[in-house]
């Protein structure tokens, strides 16, 4: 299968940093997932067969590491700490805040495919508490307000790239009937 | 390794350094309870059953991954040792379902006898269990996964014991759960090992689950009856309306030279003894019909045709086809059957290796073959040909872990890169056929290196190798059916110039080396001798006829222009397994004892309903030459073993059946010439039996009355009937067989039989024909760790 | 990213950098930067292992453990190469110190790592951080790639004709990774299951070499005791107890951050003081001292000095330095509860006490705080959690079972409060339900 030049440069650079093959897989099935969205059946099988593992011992890796996923997740996966510190200062409000807001509960996605809701561990934010990260980006002393930006930036943000795919498919489709013209 | 001394509970415990602390706990008698503890196996320290107390040490401490050290003091028991034991027993109830009423494991469970030794009456747990379905991994494996307690034996014994390496642990905490390699079945040999070795009932038997409970069935330690390897399997027998019927094959049993292991067909494939298409008549052709019959009616018309054509045509007319699945009793009674009574050395079996040149390559060689066990202790290990994890499992086990645990070399030669090739310390492959080139390169003709020279290797790859090989000490060097004649003779020739090296000439099915122990040939009596020759046998049998028989395909040719007779087919399928035209014997007088209507049995004149080897009582030889002892474990009503028939044969032919079956007191009626001693000596059985401390056998269908007689007449047989009796294997030798002889090649035809095949008793197992149809791809090849 | 705070009682070793742009590696020279390691070419090992043991640098992930001596543990001689791990897997809830490390001297880390690599006689060292991390991840591949450009990595470096490499190494989400033989085996590419002791990662480690394994802030102490001296550096705190500790203040105080303060300073100043104290006219129901693995302390019992031997004494422990500050108005069966069901998420599964343990923990103490408990269900817990401890494979267990421990004995009377059907006295009605059916 085919992964991005960026991607293929990485693992080509990590792998010799390592006595064993199978050291670089953990990093490596974090960004085929962040580049794939999830880790699929030809993810598994590939990086197997590129580590000298079996698919058995690939996903038992897989099923270990709490943010390495099987399943497809929505674009942006909304990640709320409810741990201690979090939770003293409004963690779960949050959480539940957003549960109402999209409509879903934990691990669910919206219908649009848009946002994943997840409830996680402690995510090193204790002093800026509450937290949450949406993909990588950590979002800290969150309210329900600063909470709600945060959602419709994402919105956002998806929006655009949909007007730039939409712009685009417009212009193929002028440029297809100028030709037929 | 020097010994340690330390203390436990008080005693004195003495063991060699290294030794794990529950371990030696073991040799004084205190057992250290475990779940993921298993002997062989990697450490875990896991299920936390086997704390102890070591003095110096704040926290209690895992026996299982102690190495145990001078001066140690430990406590095994005490009131903190106790409530950890029972505290981890609650915890593990937990989750636990208590569903033991249903649970197969259910009486002999680890878990069970482990609540009842150190646990609590008492539940604490008041919340509800975690859930999750069962699941079918595969034809013969089901898994209950709330049962499964996480000792990771599974995981462990199909890895590092099997290299097969499909069962994984996925997820973590409460969620932990053991998973297959194709994510919800496997992909794998079908061992069964995983089920054997779980203490719950989390992993089951296809075979058996839910059929009935482990306290109503007897069991039966007795011989697999599939390939060559002699595992012993404990078989689950009941009370059914048609006998005893098998409901469980397993490894319960450990004292077999297997120990832990045992394959698909040990482990499920009894299942041809249940088959509907058993016979459980005589059947008899009328109008050209098979048409039920009595015994009596069948024995009286066999008995009559064979003397017939005997003293019509002569013995030369009267064919004999033996079996590699009758026991040895059976065997050479048929040996002797043939000789005596029907006067023919047309006496053949389907033979798979050549043993008559084995033999000869070995003759006046003490210690010169292998035993199992010594293939698991050898410090190194010559294979070339072969493929034992398809065609000898056990040996392929024991190679394996003598790799794993003992660091022995192995040595692969061969034409397929083989599974074994990943044990290897070095895996050469040749030429397909070559292999008889790499006995005679092996042996110093080094012109025949161009032969086995390919593009992996290089002239001095395989000089190198063989000064490699002549450097080893007590080498054990085992070979394939691609070995025969002159060039097992060359074989042998160098590897007896290695010091303490030993022999394995591998033959499929479960007896052939007892066929040709028993002299199943026609031109060699049981331990080899020729039939030109003299022998004991042409002493004690009597007048015997004196040229050589017909073998297989001479009988076939017989038969062709009409010579033949008659045909006597004990438990064999020529036609099925041989490819002989079905109409070769048309025209001859057909016999055939067998459990099914075969190939061969749908041609037979009389057809009768055998029992097999899980039905009776007696020993096999297993390919490496190990004696063991075969015990009767089902029954089908309707059937007879094949001794009780060749015996009433030759009574309904006239003959006296105490000259056949030495029983009875004979000292005082014959002085031992119905034995064939000569008149005036004394009874040479009976003087043996003596000295032996024996008794006297009284029934003409008690197998062990013959086992004396081959104890006492087969060369290298003469080994301890007590320890044969204590289910031991006790390995025989060749250095005293007779001279034997050269065969031609095309004699010897391989069962080829996979791990999921065996011959004709394969076809009518229901467990390994689900277990191909399930494998319609061909298991990959997985990485070891 | 994370916001900076100061106090005045602070004292500025390890994060004397931070906020001065030391990411940048020329800035980072500017800043005595990579000078350590330089001093450190010139000693022998046992020099370099000396004046870390003298400092009373004790290893900062939780254990407490002297870092010379640690270091000292490593065999001379080896046959398979020996390692140097940085552990950046930083998870302990309440803990987020090394996060700032790795944002504002990433390059303090890579030295520690290169001291410790002339120390032990290793030639290569990983930087393990935290999968959650991917912008620091981002910062220490570029501070590792400068630094070999540099020629501080990699041959001949500094022209000392001595190697060193050191290679970054990202996780995926596992806390039990933060503990250092299950770290090495993640670091392996495999599932994160601690190893089996004896034999310790010092004589045998990562691929079966000898390894040492320090948490990120005590490599990044490293330089600084290099450059300041053993003596120094002891003096900053109480005896056995050398140098500062970065604390990272959370939950109910006026000013939450991450302060460096010598160790040994009062917990009561730390929450008065340099926190703020308990805003909104609330008053401190507990503190817990050291991380969520540590069992809290009771308003009465803060009158102690925050180093590793008074804390113990105090019958806590220091632990990662996370300072998690509760008002009265948290429930501390809803805490405790909390506290368990990470446990019971993170809990690698191997062995029976803490995978059976925190599930039946978690379960019982879910139902509890909705109302369903027993009076009996209190002796449980703590029966439960007792025979957890000191039991389990690893130390996962005993922090899973401490803390339980501790709530449960100092707090009995509010668990009490929770009987018999009655809601959650802290709670509006139902709101546990709902992040019942919510939560994982």
């Amino acid at each position: 299968m085919k992964f991005s030049e960026e991607f293929e440069a990485r693992f080509a650079e990590m792998v010799p940093h390592y006595p064993t093959k199978r050291s670089a897989l953990v990093p490596t099935l974090l960004y085929a997932q962040d580049e794939v969205g999830f880790l699929s059946d030809e993810v598994i099988a590939e990086l197997a067969g590129r580590l000298d593992l079996t698919e058995l011992e690939v996903r038992n890796v897989i099923s270990y590491y709490s943010m390495l996923t099987t399943k497809p997740r929505g674009k942006f996966n909304l990640q709320v700490c409810t741990n201690i510190s979090c939770l003293v200062r409004g963690g779960e409000e949050i959480l539940q805040h957003c549960a109402k807001k999209l409509g879903v509960g934990h691990k669910g996605t919206t219908p649009d495919g848009l946002f994943t809701l997840e409830e996680v561990e402690c995510i090193g934010a204790c002093s800026w508490a509450p937290a949450a990260q949406v993909n990588y980006d950590f979002h800290e002393n969150l309210t329900t307000e600063k909470m709600d930006r945060v959602l419709d930036k994402c919105l956002a943000q998806a929006q655009e790239q949909l007007q730039r795919i939409k712009s685009v498919d417009s212009l193929a489709d002028t440029l297809s009937q100028r030709s037929e013209g | 390794m020097a010994d340690v001394t330390l203390t436990v509970d008080g005693k004195k415990v003495t063991a060699p350094a290294g030794t794990l602390l529950i371990e030696a706990c073991k040799t004084v008698g205190i057992e250290v309870p475990s779940f993921c503890y298993y002997p062989n196996l990697s450490l875990q320290g896991a299920c936390r059953m086997c704390l102890v107390k070591i003095e110096k040490m704040p926290k209690l401490q895992t026996a299982c991954t102690t190495v145990i050290s001078e001066g140690m003091i430990v406590t095994s028991d005490s009131e903190e040792i106790k409530q950890a034991r029972k505290s981890m027993l609650e915890m593990l109830l937990g989750n636990h379902p208590l569903d033991c009423p249903v649970c197969d494991a259910g009486g002999e469970c680890e878990l069970q006898d482990m609540t009842f030794s150190y646990g609590a009456a008492e539940s604490k747990f008041m919340e509800a269990k975690n859930h999750k379905d069962e699941q079918q991994w595969s034809p013969v494996v089901f898994f209950d996964r709330p049962r499964c307690i996480l000792c990771y034996r599974c995981v462990r014994v199909c890895g590092e014991g099997m290299d097969v390496w499909a069962l994984g642990v996925q997820n973590r905490g409460v969620s932990s759960i053991i998973a297959p390699n194709k994510e919800d079945h496997l992909e794998c040999e079908e061992c069964g090992m995983c089920i054997d070795i779980c203490p719950v009932g989390a992993l089951t038997s296809g075979a058996y689950r839910y059929k009935t409970r482990p306290w109503e069935m007897k069991h039966v330690g007795t011989i697999c009856t599939h390939c060559g390897d002699g595992c012993k399997t404990t078989l689950g027998v009941r009370r059914a309306d048609t006998g005893m019927e098998i409901v469980r094959g397993d490894n319960r049993d450990k004292s077999g030279t297997n120990g832990d292991f045992l394959c698909i067909k040990g482990r499920y494939a009894f299942d041809f003894a249940n088959h509907e298409e058993r016979l459980t008549q005589p059947l008899i052709r009328k109008e050209g019909k098979l048409t039920p019959a009595t015994w009596e009616e069948a024995f009286q018309l066999i008995g009559k045709k064979f003397a017939e054509v005997r003293d019509r045509d002569g013995g030369s007319a009267i064919g004999v086809i033996g079996s590699t699945r009758t026991t040895n009793e059976e065997s050479y009674l048929l040996s002797k059957f043939a000789r005596m009574v029907l006067k023919t050395n047309n006496v053949d079996h389907h033979r798979t290796a050549d043993f008559p040149a084995f033999a000869a390559a070995l003759r006046g060689k003490a210690d010169a073959t292998a035993s199992m066990a010594d293939v698991f202790t050898a410090p190194a290990i010559l294979l070339i040909g072969n493929d034992p994890t398809e065609q000898h499992p056990l040996l392929a086990w024991q190679i394996r872990n003598n790799v794993r645990l003992h660091r022995s070399r192995l040595y692969v030669i061969n034409s397929q890169a083989i599974k074994l090739r990943r044990q290897a310390t070095n895996f050469m492959q040749i030429p397909a056929g070559a292999e008889g080139k790499v006995a005679a390169f092996l042996a110093g003709d080094d012109a025949a290196a161009d032969a086995i020279i390919n593009s992996s290797s290089t002239k001095d790859q395989w000089n190198s190798l063989r000064d490699t090989l002549r450097g080893e000490q007590n080498l054990v060097i085992a070979f394939g059916s691609e070995i025969l004649g002159s060039d097992l003779s060359s074989l042998v020739t160098f590897g007896s110039a290695i010091a303490g090296a030993k022999f394995v000439c591998l033959a499929d099915y479960a007896n052939s080396r007892g066929a040709a122990d028993m002299g199943l040939y026609p031109d060699l009596l049981p331990g080899y001798h020729p039939i030109s020759g003299s022998s004991e046998f042409h002493t004690e049998w009597g007048e015997i006829p004196q040229a050589a028989g017909l073998d297989l395909s001479g009988m076939v040719e017989a038969a062709s222009t009409n010579k033949l007779k008659a045909l006597y087919v004990v438990g064999s399928n020529p036609i099925g397994r041989l490819k002989i035209d079905s109409f070769a014997f048309s025209n001859s007088f057909v016999v055939v004892q067998d459990m099914f209507l075969t190939e061969t049995a749908v041609v037979a004149d009389v057809a009768l309903p055998a029992a097999n080897a899980y039905e009776k009582s007696g020993t096999f030889t297993n390919t490496c030459g190990d004696l063991q002892l075969v015990k009767k474990a089902g029954e089908v009503t309707g059937t007879k073993a094949d001794f009780e028939m060749i015996v009433r044969i030759a009574d309904a032919m006239g003959f006296d059946v105490r000259k056949l079956v030495p029983i009875g007191g004979g000292t005082h009626a014959d002085m031992g010439q119905s034995r064939g001693a000569q008149s005036g000596e004394a009874d040479r059985h009976a003087v043996w039996l003596e000295a032996h401390g024996l008794e006297p056998k009284l029934s003409p269908f008690d197998p062990m009355a013959i086992l004396d007689e081959i104890q006492r007449l087969v060369p290298g047989y003469d080994v301890s009937r007590m320890n044969l009796l204590a289910g031991n294997s006790q390995h025989t030798s060749l250095a005293k067989a007779g001279p034997g002889v050269a065969h031609r090649p095309e004699s010897i035809s391989p069962a080829n039989d996979t791990l999921f095949s065996s011959g004709t008793l394969g076809h009518y197992s229901r467990a390994l024909k689900s277990v191909m149809e399930s494998h319609e791809v061909k298991p990959a090849e997985v990485a070891a760790d | 990213m994370a916001s900076l705070v100061s106090h005045p009682d602070e004292v500025k070793v390890v994060t004397r950098r931070f906020g001065l742009g030391a990411t940048n590696i020329d800035r980072y020279l500017e800043l005595d930067g990579y000078k350590a390691v330089q001093k450190a070419l010139g000693m022998d090992a046992d020099a370099i292992i000396n004046e870390v043991k003298n400092s009373g640098l004790r290893g900062r992930g939780g254990a407490g453990f002297s870092t010379g001596m640690k270091w000292s543990f490593v065999p001379k001689q080896s046959a398979k190469p020996k390692y140097v791990l940085c552990n950046g897997d930083e998870s302990e809830p309440g803990t987020c110190k090394d996060r700032l490390i790795f944002e504002h001297d990433p390059h303090a880390v890579i030295e520690g790592v290169m001291i410790g690599g002339l120390a032990v006689g290793a030639r290569s060292g990983y930087i393990y951080i935290r999968g959650e991390y991917r912008y620091l991840s981002i910062i220490m591949q570029k501070a590792i790639r400068d630094a070999y450009a540099k020629g501080f990595l990699g041959k001949n470096i500094f022209g000392s004709g001595r190697d060193f490499d050191i290679y970054w190494h990202g996780g995926a989400g596992a806390y039990e990774v933060g503990e250092e033989s299950a770290l090495m085996e993640s670091l392996e590419g495999k599932r994160g299951i601690p190893r089996i002791r004896p034999p310790f990662p010092a004589v045998v480690g990562l691929w079966g070499g000898p390894t040492v394994i320090n948490n990120a802030e005590t490599l990044a102490s490293v330089p600084h005791i290099m450059l300041g001296g053993a003596e120094w550096y002891a003096k900053i705190g109480p005896p056995k107890n050398g140098g500062t500790r970065l604390f990272c203040l959370s939950g109910n105080v006026a000013k939450p951050g991450v302060y460096e303060l010598p160790m040994g300073y009062s917990l009561k100043k730390m929450i008065y003081e340099v926190g703020g104290g308990i805003p909104n006219g609330r008053s401190l129901k507990a503190v817990v001292p050291g991380g969520s693995s540590t069992p809290c302390l009771t308003a009465d019992e803060i009158d102690i000095n925050m180093d590793f031997d008074s804390v113990a004494k105090a019958g806590s422990m220091l632990g990662s330095g996370g300072v998690v500050v509760l008002d009265d108005q948290q429930c501390i069966v809803k805490f405790a509860l909390r506290t368990m069901k990470f446990y019971q998420h993170e809990s690698c599964g191997w062995c029976i006490p803490c995978r059976e343990g925190t599930d039946w923990l978690k379960k019982t103490l879910i139902r509890f705080h909705s109302g369903g408990g027993v009076k009996k269900d209190i002796d449980n817990m703590q029966y439960l959690s007792e025979n957890m401890l000191g039991r389990t494979f690893c130390p996962l267990g005993d922090a899973a079972a401490m803390p339980t421990i501790a709530f449960v004995k100092k707090f009995r009377k509010e668990f009490e409060d929770h009987l018999d059907g009655r809601p959650c006295p802290y709670e509006k009605a139902g709101v546990a339900e709902e992040m019942e059916a919510l939560s994982h």
